[in-house]
């Protein structure tokens, strides 16, 4: 994957600095742990518009890359790996779209701290199954 | 722009698409010594193309990493790899492989108890071993034992009987 050297259509970010994109900030008002899921918030009167309208001209194609993604729900360690940015970054952008009522972002439905016993034995019985 | 160069619908999934309500997401972390088979085991579970971050090994590691058991192997793991696995609708685990050699970065803290305990787990068997850690606590585990390019995962107990298969033989 070799980054081009100009603002094109295959460019990618790797000569943005991370700090850039996120204005310096390194801190996020939402819980994003690598395997919380996240999700587009369907704005059906805004399908076109989120891909070509103001919005998705207004704002950084990183913003635009993770509303595209997020279509599928999927986890923050996901859009990280896929958009190539760190998990830092992802995490205040993903925050800043939560915030901006674009993305939806889920409890893992478990607590922070141990899981319980019962959903260890639900994650058990089901690698058993596979 | 476009950040395109990935498969959206790879491995989709029902849950993927119905955004009313997420299945609970939890994960494990496959820990254990120099080529062992973390990024083979994770490659094996994961219903997506796993993520994979990897450098070819340099100069630098080489003082570091022991080759003797794999002559052939010309890459370590420098990050996370990851997987996914829909084990129900409403219950996806993400598979995380990270060598423990390496320190573990704070999105993966939760696992801290593991890395500790699974190095000195694997210097007791002889570092042919990696340890699954579930759900970023010590309250269950298994160890994975992984022989050659035999992927066959056999389960040996280490503290909690019942977790001890925790591990799909593949």
């Amino acid at each position: 994957m070799v980054p081009s050297s100009h603002r094109g259509a295959d460019r990618r970010t790797s000569r943005v600095r991370p700090y850039a994109l996120t204005g310096g900030r390194t801190q996020f008002g939402h819980v994003l742990l690598v395997e919380t899921l996240v999700a587009t918030i369907d704005r059906p009167e805004e399908q076109l518009a989120l891909t070509r309208g103001d919005w998705a001209e207004r704002v950084m194609p990183e913003f635009r890359a993770i509303v595209e993604l997020c279509r599928r729900m999927r986890s923050v360690a996901e859009i990280s790996a896929l958009l190539r940015m760190p998990l830092g970054v992802v995490r205040v952008l993903i925050s800043d779209l939560a915030d901006q009522g674009r993305i939806r972002v889920y409890g893992t439905g478990h607590g922070p701290g141990s899981p319980d016993r019962a959903l260890l034995e639900r994650v058990l019985s089901g690698l058993r199954r596979l | 722009m476009d950040f395109a160069g990935f498969d959206q619908q790879d491995g989709l999934q029902d849950w993927q698409t119905e955004h009313g309500r997420a299945p609970i997401s939890t994960k494990i972390v496959v820990a254990g010594g120099f080529g062992v088979g973390k990024t083979t085991f994770v490659g094996a579970v994961s219903e997506i193309q796993p993520l994979t971050t990897e450098a070819v090994m340099t100069q630098a590691s080489e003082a570091l990493d022991d080759l003797a058991a794999t002559p052939d192997k010309v890459t370590t793991t420098v990050a996370m790899d990851f997987g996914r696995i829909t084990l129900e609708q409403d219950l996806v685990l993400y598979v995380f492989g990270r060598a423990y050699g390496l320190a573990y970065p704070a999105a993966i803290a939760g696992i801290v108890v593991g890395s500790v305990i699974a190095p000195g787990l694997a210097a007791l068997l002889g570092g042919s071993g990696a340890l699954v850690v579930v759900g970023g606590t010590v309250l269950a585990y298994a160890l994975l034992v992984m022989r050659g390019t035999d992927h066959a995962a056999a389960a040996v107990p280490v503290s909690q009987p019942a977790m001890a298969d925790a591990v799909p033989a593949r």
